[in-house]
């Protein structure tokens, strides 16, 4: 008896969202990246179905992080005073398909870093690294209003994935994103139902659908990352079924939320295995999770994770 | 929901007066209302005024077509005017063939022949079957659903992919002697149809039908529409301008989960 064809197939897809802009676009990129294009769910139909592989986005903080663990900083500790250095370390050494640039140091309760070292920073990895950036802002609402827009402005022209705009603060960023010709990052705390507000008043401010990655906050392992596991399904199924204003690629924060999780950094707890390895297992072990609800790009930090994941994407999509 | 613009028929008088004078303004501005106000589908219908009924059939399918792309659901009782519209229309768009009985007493072929003309205009071509036969339209659940069975049924047998099979289990107007149980038996039939087939046969409804002749018509077709939507219905040929009735199509699809709820949920529908 012939095995019966069970494979669903779908009206709606995922948009293709390309990043980085090359000479002849207008940047200095040295090639773009392309995600997106899912017409299935996650290993559902045919190769074709999956769409473009998964990428990843190696974080470089804009200043000195300080809450780091060794196992993590150790391995950037020649580079992490450096933006550049350190962009060209992860493109060039470890593999990274994007650099995310996270403002950390501009944040109040933080560096509190200014403008004119944003700018800086901004200018300082796209001359470093050739490949497609992300820059995301520090989080504080207030300062990132201040000082995003004129790191979208260091980067007119680029092409890259900036964000993080938030239902009760979009305005400001959206608008300069679009005039920059950036792509945006739509962020909602786990909760599909402000995603797709945070969409459609983006849309209404006359930013393309076609140019939005969403961020719907990521849970690490044994912190919640089953929300995020199934908001992401539930997006990936709402733009197959046609959903516009929930189409977008998604982006998860791996690394920050992994490495907050104590299994990644506390030292010496009997039973538990060696530090060494339980930092990167955490973050590879939540990113290949995620990458199974319908992740687009994964941002991470330590190498070994890296390596693992991208391990993962090379045998999983062909 | 996939919606079936009701406007495009020579019932409605500024339609008969405008094929009598060949006007196609009229026409393509209703195309294009409609089609702005979420239909997925167009109906066109040449009513009963026209004598050639073939010709003009042609006549508002190519006159739509020329400044619209929305599918077309072409609406006759015979099938030679359907073959008719089929003839010049673009069947890649996609098309409704709207609509044929299981059998009736002078053209017990009527349904193999909507089949066969489906096939042979491309694979968006779908149909629509009424759960009626020679005998009328049944006046009791079990005959509706027996009907579609045999709907379903026969058009696996003919190898027609049921998806493409959209069941309307005919509304009848409610203010007709003792015709009030027939909302409630249409909605008990359609609990039952949606088992038929798994995905469940689309199902769709001449929904206006409820409210002829009756006072308050656009508050009964909301109601009964909701109501038709949380038993599975999930087309209709209705009024898409009735601004009131499309954000009950919106409210009920929200609240059946059939799209995620946001704020703006009434002002960015995504129609099936």
């Amino acid at each position: 008896m012939p095995v019966p064809e069970v494979s669903e197939s779908f009206a709606g897809s995922v948009n293709r969202v390309t990043l980085g802009a090359t000479s002849d676009a207008g940047g200095t990129r040295s090639s773009t990246v392309t995600v997106g294009g899912a017409t299935n769910v996650v290993y559902g139909g045919s190769f074709d179905d999956a769409g473009e592989k998964p990428v990843i986005a190696m974080d470089v903080i804009d200043s000195p992080p300080e809450d780091w663990p060794d196992t993590l900083s150790d391995v950037y500790k020649d580079v992490l005073a450096s933006p550049g250095d350190w962009a060209k370390k992860c493109v060039e050494q470890l593999g990274a398909d994007l650099i995310c640039v996270k403002f950390d140091g501009i944040h109040p309760d933080k560096a509190d870093k200014d403008a004119d070292h944003a700018v800086k920073v901004t200018e300082e990895v796209l001359k470093a690294v050739s490949v497609p950036l992300v820059l995301w802002g520090s989080g504080n609402d207030e300062k990132d209003n201040q000082i995003m827009p004129k790191v979208s402005e260091a980067a007119k022209g680029e092409n890259c994935l900036i964000g993080t705009v938030k239902e009760d603060n979009y305005k400001a960023l959206t608008a300069i994103a679009l005039a920059d010709g950036h792509n945006l990052i739509t962020e909602a705390p786990l909760d599909i139902n402000i995603s797709k507000q945070v969409n459609i008043l983006a849309s209404d401010m006359g930013f393309p659908l076609e140019r939005i990655v969403t961020f719907q906050a990521t849970g690490a392992l044994g912190y919640g990352m089953e929300y995020s596991y199934s908001i992401q399904e539930r997006q990936r199924l709402a733009a197959l079924g046609g959903d516009k204003m929930m189409a977008m690629p998604i982006i998860c924060d791996v690394g920050y939320e992994s490495w907050r999780a104590k299994e990644a950094k506390l030292v010496d707890v009997t039973g538990w295995g060696s530090v060494e390895d339980r930092g990167p297992m955490w973050e590879a072990a939540t990113a290949i999770c995620l990458l199974q609800a319908g992740a687009d790009i994964i941002r991470l930090r330590h190498p070994r994770a890296v390596k693992a994941v991208k391990n993962f994407i090379d045998q999983m999509w062909q | 929901m996939i919606l079936i613009g009701e406007r495009i028929n020579g019932m409605f008088t500024d339609v008969k007066q405008a094929i009598a004078d060949k006007d196609k303004k009229v026409i393509q501005d209703l195309a294009k209302r409609q089609t702005d106000a979420g239909a997925s589908y167009l109906d066109v219908n040449v009513g009963t005024a026209a004598a050639d009924q073939e010709g003009t059939m042609q006549w508002l399918v190519e006159t739509i077509q020329e400044t619209c792309s929305t599918p077309l659901a072409l609406d006759s009782q015979k099938p030679d005017v359907i073959a008719a519209g089929l003839k010049v229309i673009n069947a890649d768009n996609g098309v409704m063939l709207n609509s044929t009985p299981l059998n009736k007493k002078s053209d017990e072929e009527v349904f193999d022949k909507h089949i066969e003309m489906a096939e042979k205009a491309g694979p968006k071509v779908n149909i629509i079957t009424l759960t009626m036969d020679k005998n009328g339209v049944p006046q009791d659940v079990d005959m509706r659903v027996a009907l579609a069975a045999e709907i379903v049924s026969k058009a696996m047998e003919k190898g027609f992919d049921t998806q493409r099979l959209f069941i309307d289990p005919i509304v009848l107007p409610v203010k007709v002697p003792n015709a009030q149980v027939q909302a409630g038996n249409i909605l008990t039939a359609m609990e039952q149809i949606r088992y038929l087939t798994d995905p469940a046969p689309h199902m769709t409804v001449g929904l206006s039908n409820i409210s002829q002749g009756a006072t308050e018509r656009s508050l009964i077709n909301r109601i009964l529409l909701a109501m038709a939507i949380s038993r599975g219905l999930d087309s209709a040929i209705t009024d898409v301008l009735d601004e009131e009735f499309m954000n009950v199509v919106k409210t009920a699809e929200m609240l059946m989960n059939k799209q995620i709820y946001s704020d703006s949920f009434l002002k960015v529908y995504a129609a099936g």
